[in-house]
């Protein structure tokens, strides 16, 4: 009787009704970052503070909550977000994409489509994409103001000319509805078609940077390109080495000290799944050149 | 003295949940325009307002929210300590001040660019306008386009102002300005974001 007791979903109702209000003027203005009073969280800045406000503001009794870190559903970060929930929310949760009701995440969309009804959240760290060409926020707020994008595509030029192609690959601006340059978090440019047009709401939020923004459903999310350069989603040289995908985003794993190395989905559910249902990969797969397909 | 005493009306009888899951309907409204949400009757409420409109009120309302009622609000007797006793949201008389504007009779109803549109900058700092209506599930029908919707969706309502829809075209010209509309009735609730682009069918 002596543990501390909690609100529903530990934050205060106050601080979830003004999260809320951010969360429905965000939706309203796809792309636009909302400011809001980001609390501080029993987690440090850079863990998910703000993709757990939102995730906190959003729950409720029935949810079935999913937590996913670069894919993973076992890792520490997303481990320790879903049973926090799962003591201070008391929601059931979950490692599938299919029985989530509310996905958080961090730097991956899920290889199995998503569908209406469900909501992801993402943790972002940098939630503005000028930043890091104009510090200043007032400067930024004014080039988002006059939808001035100019500097972006210059940095993407930049790219094409040092390296012959864009060579961001991670981060990488969207436009969202036609008018916000956004920034998708530092998710791998290989989910960024997954966002366009998604039955599925994304709310993204950033703690430390205080701003929540989104991407309603069945909305229009365009990746900055060139019409001679072309945005391309790269794809791997070689399938996964666990169950074979050929279609899925890959992580490097060094299995020894002498250099061997396997690639395997990054998706863990979408990895367990295929392998339960019979696919089979060569285990351990041949180093793999990474490059870009059209 | 006794006699004059009216017990105020209760608000939700549980706080945490009802709010919650009044937000989930208010933001899959605003995920998906023209989806009439189903709204639980959640408690308590001043006989002049609907369900719906009470059900946002105690949701989204406290002390941050200048809150704007028109003349039909403003004038029953039980709606301003009813918001007070429950919200706390500091009443405002200039439509341009408020973050909230509740609105019972479309007559009382001023012109929508006399709300917060927002900044450029900061567009989000506009008046959403809550509008009691009569009816969200019979009337003339209206198609939705915009984010949220899959192509086109159509809405069947009775929306008092007539001309409300109409009115709401400013917010092409004004984006990433404007004004965002939660129409409710007893039952349900249905959101207009500002980007969303309404004509009535067969136009």
């Amino acid at each position: 009787m002596n543990a501390p007791t909690y609100n529903f979903a530990y934050l205060d109702e106050q601080t979830k009704r003004m999260i809320r209000r951010a969360i429905l003027k965000a939706i309203a203005i796809p792309g636009y970052q909302v400011p809001f009073a980001s609390r501080e969280m029993p987690m440090p800045y850079g863990w998910g503070t703000g993709g757990v406000q939102v995730t906190a503001a959003i729950l409720g009794p029935h949810d079935v909550l999913k937590v996913i870190d670069q894919g993973s559903d076992d890792t520490t970060n997303a481990i320790s977000i879903r049973k926090f929930f799962a003591k201070t929310a008391g929601v059931e949760t979950t490692t599938s994409t299919e029985e989530a009701s509310v996905i958080q995440t961090r730097h991956r969309i899920p290889e199995a489509p998503l569908r209406e009804g469900q909501v992801l959240v993402f943790q972002v760290p940098i939630p503005e994409p000028l930043r890091f060409l104009e510090p200043r926020e007032t400067e930024t707020r004014r080039m988002h103001a006059l939808a001035e994008y100019g500097l972006m595509h210059v940095k993407l030029y930049e790219d094409i000319a040092r390296f012959g192609h864009i060579a961001t690959s991670y981060a990488y601006p969207v436009k969202v509805n036609a008018r916000y340059v956004m920034d998708p978090s530092p998710t791998p440019k290989f989910d960024n078609p997954k966002m366009d047009n998604c039955p599925a709401l994304q709310l993204f939020g950033a703690g430390r940077e205080k701003r929540i923004y989104a991407i309603p459903p069945y909305t229009s999310v365009v990746s900055l390109d060139f019409e001679d350069h072309p945005f391309t989603r790269y794809k791997f040289d070689a399938p996964c080495a666990l169950c074979g995908a050929e279609d899925s985003y890959l992580d490097e794993i060094v299995t020894d000290d002498k250099g061997s190395r396997m690639f395997v989905c990054s998706d863990t559910d979408y990895c367990e799944g295929r392998q339960a249902a019979g696919h089979r990969g060569v285990e351990n797969a041949a180093p793999h050149k990474e490059g870009a397909h059209g | 003295m006794t006699a004059m005493t009216v017990e105020l009306q209760p608000g939700f009888a549980d706080k945490v949940l009802s709010a919650q899951s009044t937000f989930r309907m208010v933001m899959e409204a605003m995920a998906r325009p023209g989806h009439v949400m189903p709204v639980d009757d959640g408690g308590g409420r001043p006989p002049s307002m609907m369900a719906g409109v009470a059900a946002i009120a105690l949701t989204l309302l406290d002390q941050d929210t200048p809150l704007w009622l028109d003349a039909a609000f403003a004038r029953a007797p039980d709606v301003g300590t009813w918001l007070k006793f429950h919200t706390g949201a500091p009443v405002v008389t200039r439509p341009d001040l408020a973050g909230f504007a509740l609105v019972a009779a479309s007559e009382t109803l001023p012109d929508l660019t006399s709300f917060a549109l927002g900044t450029p900058e900061y567009p989000d700092r506009s008046t959403t306008l809550i509008l009691q209506v009569p009816s969200l599930s019979t009337g003339p029908t209206f198609h939705l386009r915009g984010p949220g919707i899959d192509g086109v969706t159509s809405l069947a309502a009775t929306i008092e102002p007539r001309d409300l829809f109409a009115r709401l075209s400013i917010n092409e010209a004004l984006f990433p300005r404007g004004i965002d509309v939660i129409l409710a009735d007893d039952q349900s609730l249905v959101a207009i974001p500002r980007t969303t682009r309404l004509s009535p069918a067969g136009a």
